[in-house]
């Protein structure tokens, strides 16, 4: 198996290499020339609207994005436990089968209390 | 040395016979092997053939597919597209390329350099990486891993913290609030995505890819066809995944300007373009494994090279992505977060619910497979109908918060306008 993984992470190596080649190939054309430079502080500064800046763009953002998340982990993690009860089932047997019954029937009352409690409203 | 040689190769054929490439590299290792080379030669050349094939499609797949999109999106939007360099405007990429290449790089000042530069690399890894679990025929997978649906699913996700990167290194408003919705909206899909694929995984046994169209050609019978809702699961969620117009509120060119990518000039902009459609491509290669059979094809991967249908098969789903594209209008947040966790999760739920204890019965009753798969197939088809019926109709909110009909003014009596004469017809008017 770990040749196998070893195969894929060939392909990893190259993957990074992918996007390297072009940006390289940029760079090379600015050191030869080709490619403009004539930096300038307007051209420097971020866009926006054409306007000068107003402040720093790190500024205090809406707690809706961290309830997200917070869901987010509590789903995802249950979601990738029930995998490797998948590949198991067909030699698990009726028990299983009722036993993730449960597992899904918790999972379904805790996104039904999310929903209740509003924490999936986008306010 | 030879349970190495049959791990990576089966040499089955003549090296000429073009409906397996993997004979081909079989016979390259078949000279290395004689000559007396060892055991990790071998094993470094195979896995290079293998990394340079899928490479040169990625390749060709992310200059082509900026003519094909910007062609067919052309097409359905009732315009002509890039027409003027070369025969049908073929030779576009290339001016793209050149031009992306010739223009000069503009980098904010406050952005910080080193991830500014990182993110577009960043987000054109996964989707290359994300081939190497995938079959392209019987015995050509570079890589045959056991948990490649886990190695897709966590790739896949890797994306999300590239455009974070460039949002948040951008210093800008708007690459940051581009940012932010791509959190919250890839944090949202994931999870359909995942309980989507786990009916598959409970239908077939395993998490391995090749397995997976080993299980539908030995069956004979397509996943698409037994899990239609899983498939609309995850077409809905993966197109929200990859940020195409659907639901591209990440880069909103009428909201936020251009989302993540705002500051971005020159290569690292063409990298994100095309890091998008190698996405898309990557994606409608998984689908076309996971649902539509990969490589098989009934009979017909006897007669053609299975790796053609499955270039077909992933132009097929490349397609549908396109046309989406190409029809549907931009959704808002909340009814992009809404639908994933009020519809689809619910639904994958459902489906998981429906799929297990099909399996049970199957394995419990021992019906052979040939009268259970088509009675699944039919109630599935079914249910998934029965389903997406009840949301629409019963279940869920509807999306409209604000009135689309006047309601103030419904009471008071409008005066109906006077009426106006009928233009003369044309036809009668005689010259």
């Amino acid at each position: 198996m770990i040749e196998q993984f070893g195969r894929g992470g060939f392909l990893l190596v190259f993957a990074v290499i992918f996007p390297l080649i072009p940006i390289l190939a940029s760079v090379a054309l600015g050191i030869f020339k080709i490619r403009p430079s004539a930096p300038d502080p307007i051209k420097e500064s971020v866009y926006e609207c054409g306007m000068v800046p107003i402040g720093d763009a790190h500024v205090r953002y809406n707690v809706r994005y961290y309830l997200f998340g917070l869901l987010f982990v509590v789903f995802d993690v249950e979601a990738v436990f029930l995998y490797p009860w998948a590949v198991a089932y067909r030699h698990l047997g009726v028990y299983a089968f009722v036993e993730a019954m449960i597992f899904i029937g918790i999972l379904a009352i805790g996104l039904a209390y999310a929903w209740r409690k509003r924490a999936l409203e986008w306010i | 040395m030879t349970m190495l040689l049959s791990l990576l190769t089966i040499v089955t054929d003549n090296w000429w016979d073009i409906r397996d490439l993997s004979n081909v590299s079989g016979a390259v290792l078949d000279i290395i092997d004689d000559l007396g080379g060892p055991a990790w030669l071998i094993y470094i050349v195979s896995a290079l053939l293998g990394t340079l094939a899928i490479i040169s499609f990625i390749g060709g797949v992310a200059i082509i597919n900026i003519w094909v999109e910007r062609r067919v999106v052309g097409r359905m939007q009732s315009r002509l597209g890039p027409n003027r360099l070369g025969p049908f405007g073929l030779l576009q990429p290339i001016a793209d390329a050149i031009k992306l290449m010739q223009k000069e790089v503009l980098q904010p000042k406050s952005a910080p350099g080193l991830i500014f530069t990182l993110a577009p690399i960043m987000f054109t890894i996964p989707g290359i990486a994300m081939m190497a679990v995938l079959p392209w025929g019987r015995n050509m997978s570079l890589a045959n891993v056991d948990v490649g649906i886990l190695y897709i699913l966590g790739l896949s996700s890797l994306g999300a913290l590239a455009v974070f990167m460039a949002g948040y290194s951008s210093n800008n408003k708007y690459a940051l609030f581009g940012s932010m919705r791509v959190i919250a909206m890839l944090v949202s899909y994931e999870i359909p995505i995942v309980l989507s694929l786990l009916g598959i995984v409970l239908f077939t046994g395993t998490m391995n890819p090749q397995g997976i169209v080993l299980f539908q050609e030995h069956y004979w019978s397509l996943m698409i066809l037994l899990q239609p809702l899983a498939f609309i699961i995850y077409f809905f969620s993966v197109s929200a995944e990859l940020n195409r117009t659907p639901a591209d509120i990440a880069e909103a060119e009428s909201e936020i300007v251009g989302g993540y990518h705002t500051e971005y000039s020159g290569m690292k902009f063409g990298l994100f373009y095309a890091a998008e459609l190698i996405n898309a491509v990557a994606v409608s290669a998984i689908i076309s494994t996971l649902f539509l059979g990969g490589w098989w094809a009934y009979k017909l991967d006897e007669i053609v090279p299975g790796w053609m249908i499955y270039i077909g098969k992933i132009y097929t789903v490349y397609f549908v992505f396109v046309w989406t594209r190409g029809t549907l209008p931009r959704f808002r947040i909340d009814q992009l977060l809404a639908f994933a966790w009020k519809w689809l999760t619910p639904m994958a739920l459902l489906n998981i619910v429906m799929v297990s204890a099909e399996v049970t019965i199957w394995e419990e009753s021992g019906l052979s497979a040939g009268i259970v798969l088509p009675i699944y197939m039919v109630i599935n088809t079914a249910a998934a109908g029965a389903i997406i019926y009840a949301f629409v109709r019963f279940l869920a909110p509807k999306f409209e918060r604000f009135p689309t009909q006047l309601r103030f003014y419904s009471n008071i009596d409008v005066p109906s306008l006077p009426a106006v004469a009928a233009p003369p017809d044309r036809a009668k008017v005689s010259v």
